[in-house]
């Protein structure tokens, strides 16, 4: 056997581990769900047929699609921007020299360690009427008390505001990382100039910490369409669709509704969404940031 | 579907399959593995696995391996998964609304190809009749009932006095709950609150009753959202916080109503009866439990879990799931159940064993559910019955938030449910 043979073979035998496992649970099932995306939902009694795009034409036209799309941009506009400006603002706070700072980044930290559907029982209580905390607040304040996630005007915005406080404390994890390795002699120089705090920021630091903020970015969009744990808590994507997310939605497609098919239509559309997204943050933003 | 649910099922298959290898099963003993939800608190699952263990100690050829299997969409997803994975699963329980996917999935066998003898059959006719009603379709009967319940209101008496009303008289029909609700209301608490998540409709199948209408045919073919009587049920619901002001606007989270009546926010809660131990451990203050006001009739829809045999077993394993399901719905069983739970007794006799009578004397309340179950009647339950419910709750829900009128979110469900169940009729 030749030597160039032999390394090849090699290649193939160290690949393989991590190839099986990445073939059996991601492109194996990926696959499967495209394919189950071209039939009817089969039952006993009505065997799956082939349906071509019919199940893509029944998204197109299915009005609570529609709805849960919107609701799902907006859930992306309204948690990933001031997720990211919060971590960042957290992150430059507590990279300074104040007192007790250790503490300071715990408690920032401390949302990130809580499981998602504990949270979600507690902001349940912030938000019930009457009872929750919110309104007992605004009771003492002399300010009428008000139905937070009975009313499709303000149920949404309440999951994003209980979204943005989780996730931003460990997005600051990365932004505080990245500050400690910012050569400080640019900082200095910049001093020696007589640049302002906040000409160093926007011209040195923001730039230096663009990497961070794509993968931070990118981390963030991924999370807001994968993120439904606290809509069983909290809404179940009620009142009347006002909550509901893309991934809720498949999942009550499919067992709850017991339609397969349509689930993993619906799966397809936001797979291709998501690589979309992906696609587009690395083509575009990649050649804007300045990598050292 | 079924790839799919094989796919979740895969590694709780694996390791059930390692316990049963592990268990070894004799050659003359008969194995059976049961599948049950659990949709309350409490320490239930030990309560299932004594009254298992009692019914091994009684058949010694029978060996049988209980599965606690979460609320009960787990359960339906978990058993249907473990069976087509192949792994043994010979009867559980189950919703009593998943009657129509089971049978479409083609899981299930009637109990009257099961039962033989004569006294078998009487058996199947000493459960209530209205519990019967979600388990029977096709003129068979697919489910037999075990942990069951209605809504029950339950009213705090301390307002009641407060507000200058007679703590005795919980009101007992529309009107009088619309005005008792608005004499209740103060700028600290409401008078009234019916919750509007987590399972609206059926909150709505017992205005719908009191309104002399029921929401579905006896078939699951057939929806009747938008007859007159039931948008007027709608509007009513809506009437209670809009024009009487006795009930916050917008959706009443299910989840959160019990500590909402228990810290004194509202006079009046409809709510499961499974929440009576609960509330009785909780109150600081005297409740009572009433039937639900009527308004053309008393009514409350019935709810709750049934035993299901699985068609894909041998006439062995059904013979003894029949006597399983036979054990533990029987009097004594189901009067230790329903004390443990909150859940009723599934037959009149159960209510005649000394536990259950003695229970209901020492505390009335236990008692409502079974006196309302003559004016219960069946859960909404149809064919592809996961969309046709969520139609109608997000019918409910807009009508309730204002985002449209009653029998414009009524008519609008209606027709996508008649577009739904067309190709079954």
């Amino acid at each position: 056997m030749s030597p160039d043979r032999r390394s090849w073979i090699h290649a193939w035998l160290l690949l393989m581990p991590a190839a099986i496992v990445l073939i059996g649970f991601t492109y194996y099932p990926a696959v499967g769900t495209v394919v189950e995306s071209l039939w009817t939902n089969g039952t006993v009694i009505r065997p799956s047929k082939f349906a071509g795009w019919d199940n893509y034409a029944q998204v197109l036209g299915d009005p609570v699609f529609r709805k849960v799309f919107r609701n799902t941009v907006l859930f992306a506009l309204g948690t990933v921007p001031p997720a990211i400006t919060l971590a960042l603002l957290m992150a430059l706070w507590v990279n300074g020299g104040l007192a007790g700072r250790a503490l300071v980044r715990l408690a920032y930290f401390t949302p990130t360690i809580l499981p998602m559907i504990a949270v979600a029982n507690i902001w349940l209580f912030f938000y019930t009427p009457g009872i929750g905390l919110l309104d007992q607040i605004g009771h003492g304040l002399g300010v009428e008390g008000h139905n937070w996630l009975g009313d499709a005007d303000t149920a949404l915005a309440c999951i994003m505001v209980m979204t943005v406080w989780k996730e931003a404390g460990f997005f600051m994890i990365f932004y505080l990382a990245a500050l400690q390795t910012l050569p400080p002699d640019l900082i200095e120089a910049a001093r020696l100039e007589g640049a302002g705090r906040w000409t160093i920021f926007r011209r040195i630091t923001f730039p230096l910490l663009m990497p961070t903020t794509l993968f931070v970015l990118i981390n963030a969009l991924l999370n807001s369409f994968k993120l439904v744990d606290p809509l069983f808590v909290l809404t179940k994507g009620g009142p009347d669709n006002a909550t509901n997310l893309l991934l809720y939605y498949i999942y009550e497609t499919g067992f709850s509704f017991f339609d397969g098919a349509y689930a993993a239509t619906l799966t397809v559309v936001l797979l291709t969404l998501l690589a979309g997204i992906a696609l587009t943050q690395f083509a575009v933003l990649d050649r804007r940031i300045h990598y050292r | 579907m079924f790839a799919e649910m094989k796919r979740v099922a895969f590694g709780a298959a694996c390791v059930s399959a390692l316990v049963g290898g592990m268990v070894g099963v004799a050659e003359a003993k008969t194995a059976l593995t049961l599948y049950y939800p659990i949709a309350v608190g409490g320490p239930l699952t030990q309560v299932v696995d004594g009254m298992v263990a009692d019914f091994e100690t009684a058949n010694p050829d029978i060996d049988v391996t209980a599965i606690y299997a979460g609320n009960y969409n787990d359960a339906r997803v978990k058993a249907l998964a473990a069976l087509t994975a192949g792994e043994p699963a010979q009867l559980s329980v189950m919703f009593s609304i998943d009657t129509y996917d089971l049978i479409e999935q083609d899981a299930i066998v009637p109990f009257d190809d099961v039962v033989k003898t004569d006294e078998d059959k009487a058996w199947l006719d000493s459960f209530y009749p209205a519990l019967m009603e979600n388990g029977r379709t096709l003129g068979k009967t697919w489910g037999v009932p075990f942990q069951r319940s209605t809504i029950v209101m339950y009213y705090n008496k301390d307002l009641f006095k407060a507000a200058g009303l007679d703590p005795n008289h919980p009101p007992t029909s529309w009107d009088e709950l619309a005005e008792m609700g608005k004499t209740l209301t103060t700028g600290d608490h409401y008078g009234i609150m019916i919750p509007s998540t987590g399972y609206p409709y059926w909150m709505f199948g017992a205005l719908a009753k009191q309104n002399g209408e029921t929401l579905m045919d006896g078939d699951g073919k057939v929806t009747y959202f938008d007859k007159p009587a039931v948008v007027e049920a709608l509007r009513y619901w809506r009437d209670l916080s809009v024009k009487y002001g006795a009930m916050p606007e917008g959706t009443i989270e299910w989840g959160t109503l019990r500590q909402n009546f228990l810290e004194g926010k509202t006079a009046m809660m409809w709510h499961s009866t499974g929440n009576l131990t609960a509330v009785k451990k909780d109150a600081t203050f005297d409740f009572g439990v009433a039937m639900l006001p009527g308004n053309k009739m008393a009514g409350s829809p019935t709810g709750g879990g049934n035993f299901y045999i699985f068609k894909k077993s041998t006439d062995e394993e059904k013979a003894a799931s029949l006597k399983l399901i036979q054990f533990m719905t029987a009097p004594e069983r189901s009067a230790q159940w329903s004390i443990a739970t909150g859940y009723m007794g599934v037959s009149p006799a159960s209510y005649e064993t000394k536990a259950l009578t003695d229970y209901v004397a020492e505390f009335p309340p236990a008692a409502v559910a079974r006196d309302q179950l003559k004016y219960a009647t069946a859960e909404l339950s149809t064919y592809q019955t996961g969309r046709v419910r969520k139609l109608l709750d997000d019918a409910i829900q807009s009508a309730l938030t204002g985002a449209a009128t009653p029998e414009e979110a009524l008519k609008g469900a209606q027709s996508q449910a008649e577009a739904l169940l067309k190709p079954y009729l």
